[in-house]
Parts: structure tokens; sequence; C-alpha cells
């Protein structure tokens, strides 16, 4: 076992790892403890935020958060669930910046509350003619090309 | 707060034609904060990309860049092929890596010229732009375009290279080598250059950490990462290069980076040359079963991350999209900080953000091509002669 997937796991035992092959380690863990686990791979293990990828599921509000271990060219990708009825997680943006913009963006396409983001305005959506809310990137979202019917 | 000013650059950047919003905060000329607001040219790939079939996909995410538009493609595929537990063919990985190094040196110099633009030493950008020409037309011969070359397919390549092209692609490699030197020792020994840039806009190493910025940007700023060398995708494992990782994080090492990459790039190349596998550029790839995989690949601007999650159909459920300059921007806001506004622009550039370059001409009379850059360069000496005689 990897050194930073027996650290996870040892700080997290409800930690489930998934290995898709060696490079690629998929972990999931409960919402509660993202901050702990993100804090964990970047600062104690140096790791890099590549970015995260927030994707609607049956199950709720699925948010990935690929970290990348250069030196060994590992990605661990932590999976965490946010139900679509209360779609929260803690943000990371006060302590990690990297997390700053796709924090913003998740917020405003998906729909997903990061309670302690210091500034969690839209990033990419019109400041001035956007519904806020409809979330493009969730399933609901009705896909039809609205510049044909103006 | 009443000596606070803004000072805006956008939401059309004057130098580097692009939307993107950059708001600086000034007390005199300092620069105490700067806004970043982005999104004007929003296109929604991430969207449009669930719709298309995965044959199409490496087509749509070629154009989200029109300078790197190989990555973006490469790491698509790389996704794919990680979900699919499938190599691609080794000859197709060798022509994957080639185009890929191909792009860097034309994409690199494009922003040695753009810099020199930025400080007003026009001459560097002329220059760097006809340099990078050669590579241009390397490109247009081996896959038929200058900028988006559709070389990428899951399991290996489009196309070949084709022995017979390999004698062009080295002469153009050598007078990219040779010019490449000479604006390496023109920029790097250049005393107003060095007085320009050095010590502007550092970005130490803990804030690139802490913004997770990538290539150029990072190495210059003394992180030493690579995804060609840490994760190694395509013929990369095979190959040998170095990383050029500078500790200072000003603009100056930032141009240094890429020149000495560039060069890198071009050994990168041939080694590929010299060692192709025979064999058939691609293997099949019936269809894409359901699971999830990452592609990453280091673009000339630093890691480009896709992500697919496929269901098993013929589309994805979803694709998530990193472009470099996504991290890379986000970091300005420290690196412009306590700088002079004069800095400031040339701190926004230096991370090298993105820009598209497409036209061109070429003056054809009776199918023949009438006009040569030769041409247009004695019209040009011509055009100057008689405006000195006019000269009182």
């Amino acid at each position: 076992m990897r050194d930073a997937e027996a650290g996870l796991k040892s700080l997290i035992p409800e930690a489930e790892v998934f290995e898709h092959n060696p490079k690629r380690l998929h972990i999931s863990i409960p919402r509660e403890r993202l901050t702990e686990a993100a804090k964990y791979l970047h600062r104690e293990r140096g790791m890099r935020l590549a970015t995260c990828t927030g994707i609607d599921t049956r199950a709720g509000l699925e948010v990935l958060y690929h970290f990348s271990e250069d030196k060994t060219g590992t990605m661990y990708t932590l999976r965490v669930l946010a139900p679509k009825d209360d779609p929260r997680l803690e943000s990371q943006a006060s302590w990690f910046p990297a997390t700053d913009w796709i924090e913003r963006e998740m917020h405003e396409l998906l729909g997903i509350d990061f309670p302690g983001h210091p500034n969690l305005v839209p990033l990419l959506t019109s400041d001035t003619d956007w519904d806020r809310e409809k979330y493009p990137l969730r399933r609901d979202y009705e896909r039809r090309n609205e510049a044909h019917e103006r | 707060m009443s000596d606070r000013h803004v000072v805006p650059i956008g939401p059309y950047h004057p130098l580097q034609e692009e939307p993107e919003f950059f708001k600086l905060i000034v007390e005199g000329e300092t620069v105490v904060d700067l806004e970043i607001n982005l999104g004007y040219n929003h296109r929604g790939h991430e969207f449009i990309s669930p719709e298309l079939t995965y044959d199409q996909i490496p087509f749509l995410v070629e154009r989200i860049c029109g300078i790197c538009s190989n990555s973006h493609p490469l790491a698509c595929v790389l996704a794919l092929e990680d979900i699919c537990g499938v190599k691609p063919a080794p000859r197709g990985a060798y022509v994957r890596t080639i185009i890929h190094e191909l792009e860097r040196i034309h994409s690199h110099l494009l922003w040695v010229g753009l810099a020199g633009h930025f400080i007003g030493y026009n001459t560097v950008w002329m220059w760097a732009w006809r340099y990078r020409e050669h590579i241009l037309e390397v490109f247009e011969m081996i896959t038929g375009n200058r900028n988006h070359y559709a070389a990428n397919k899951v399991g290996g390549a489009r196309r070949d290279i084709l022995p017979e092209q390999i004698p062009q692609i080295l002469a153009a490699l050598g007078v990219a080598e040779k010019k490449t030197l000479l604006l390496t020792k023109a920029v790097l020994d250049d005393p107003v250059i060095r007085a320009r840039l050095e010590r502007v806009g550092v970005l130490t190493r803990e804030q690139a950490v802490a913004y997770s910025v990538v290539g150029p940007t990072a190495r210059a700023s003394g992180v030493d990462i690579d995804v060609r060398r840490d994760d190694p995708h395509d013929a990369y494992a095979d190959l040998k290069w170095n990383v050029p990782v500078l500790p200072e994080g000003d603009v100056f090492a930032k141009a240094k980076v890429r020149l000495l990459e560039t060069l890198e790039s071009i050994s990168i190349i041939r080694q590929c040359l010299g060692r192709m596998p025979e064999g058939p550029i691609q293997v099949r790839v019936e269809e894409i079963p359901a699971g999830e995989g990452i592609g990453r690949t280091e673009a000339p601007r630093g890691e480009v991350f896709h992500y697919l999650r496929s269901d098993g159909s013929n589309r994805p459920l979803r694709h998530k999209i990193r472009a470099p300059s996504y991290m890379n921007i986000a970091s300005n806001v420290v690196a412009v900080r306590g700088g002079s506004i004069a800095d400031a622009a040339l701190t926004l550039a230096a991370v090298d953000p993105c820009y598209c370059c497409t036209e061109r001409l070429a003056a054809f009379e009776d199918g023949k091509l009438k006009l040569t850059g030769r041409d247009l360069l004695r019209l040009s000496w011509a055009k100057t002669e008689r405006l000195r005689e006019r000269m009182p």
C-alpha cells in the first residue's frame, strides 16, 4: 500500500479505496471529513490539486477532488457525495487558493454551496442575464437550444 | 482608501486580443490588488461534450485552443484509453509524441515573440514568428493543417508520418534549433531585457504550490513538475530530456524556461524520428466500456487535465476539462501585488494565456504561388528605400 493511501486510511478509517490502475486511485470519504483529507494530501503529502469535477448522479451531487502526487505520477481522487436536498460541501478556498475558482464554478454550474468561501460569486456565467436558479450541468436542466427559439 | 484607484485592463485585452478583464487596484503607481473576471468567451464545452459521441469529442476539444490544439484531444483520448485500459499502437504513440513536441516549439516561439512585443521589442516579435513559420509548414505537411491537426484517436494516431517527410522535419528542426539558440542568446544577454524582466512579477515557490500552478509557470518558480516525466504516456518513457527548473519565479525566469524547453523539444523529436517503430499506427478499439478515466498531458502552458465518465453508451456521462491557464491565471493575483502598473501588464502576460492565430495569406496567380516570404521581404525593403528617398 502506498504511503499516502495508508496515511489517509489511518486518518479516516471509513475511506474506501478503489484502485483503477496503479497510477489512478479513487478514495470515497464522507463529506464531513473532506477538509481533513484535503489538508492531509496537500500539506502532509505535498500533492497538487489538478482540479475538481462535479457530477450530477442518481445518488446525489458527486464531487471529485483530483490530487496529483507528482513525485510518483499518481492521481489520488477524493470522492465525496452531497445529497441533492442539501448540496453543501465545506469550502477549502480559505486555506487553499487553488480551489477558489473551481468552487465558484461548481457553485454556479451545479448549484453546490460552499459555506466558508470568501467570495462565492459566479465565475463564468453572465453577471446580467443568467437565471441563478438554473444549473446547466445538472441532469434536470432543459437541454434545448434557446437561441433557435427566439 | 481615497488614494486607491482602479485601472482596468479589458474586458478586451488591448495587446493579447482576448476577452479577459483584469481590474488593477492601485495606490499611485503600485498595484495593491487584482480582480480577475472571466467568462466573456465561455463556450460550454463540458456542457456540449455529453451530447456528442466519443468519435466526435476529440474534434470538439481540439477547438478549445488554437495554439495548444493538440493537447486537449490528446488528453481526451488518454482519458478514454484509461477507461478502456488500452495502450496506443507503438508507432502511433511516437507520431503523437512528435506532434505534441512540435506544438510546444511553435507555441513557445509564439510566446517569445509576444513577450518581445509586450516590452516594445518588436524585432524579437517579428523574427520569432518568422522562425515559427517553419514549424507550421511541417504541421501542414504531416497533418494537412497548420493549427488544428486532428492527429489523435483512441488507440493511436490518425495519420502516419511518412519516411519521405522526415528530411523536411529534420531540416525545419535544424532551423528552429539555430534560431532558438540565437533568440536565447539575444534575449538572455541583452542588458535592457534583463533590466526589464528580472525581479518583475515574482511568484514564489510557496505561492506556486498554494495556487497549484502548472507548466513553465511552476517550473520558473522552482517547482519541479512535468507530466511527461512524472506520469509518462505515449513514447515519453523511452526518451531522455532535461526538465529546466529555475528558482527565481520572475518574468525573466519564465522566458528562460520556455526557451530552454524549446531546445529540449527539438531533441525529443530527433530521438523519436531516430527510433520510430514499424507497424500500424492505431489499435482498434470497438467500444468504450462503463467506467471513469483521467488523461493528462503537458501542454506548452502546463498540465491539461481531462476526466471522462462513461456509462457504456456511445456518449460520456460527464467530461471535465481543465486547461493549464485556469490554474496559472489565478496566480496573477499574488504575482502582480506590489509591482508597478507597467510591470503588471508584463506579469499578466508571462503565464502565457491562450491566444488563437489561424489566418494567413497566400497570393496565387494561374495556380502558381505568386509571392513568397522572400518576395514580401524584398517588397518591404523596397518600400523602406522609397520612403528613405523621400525623406528630406
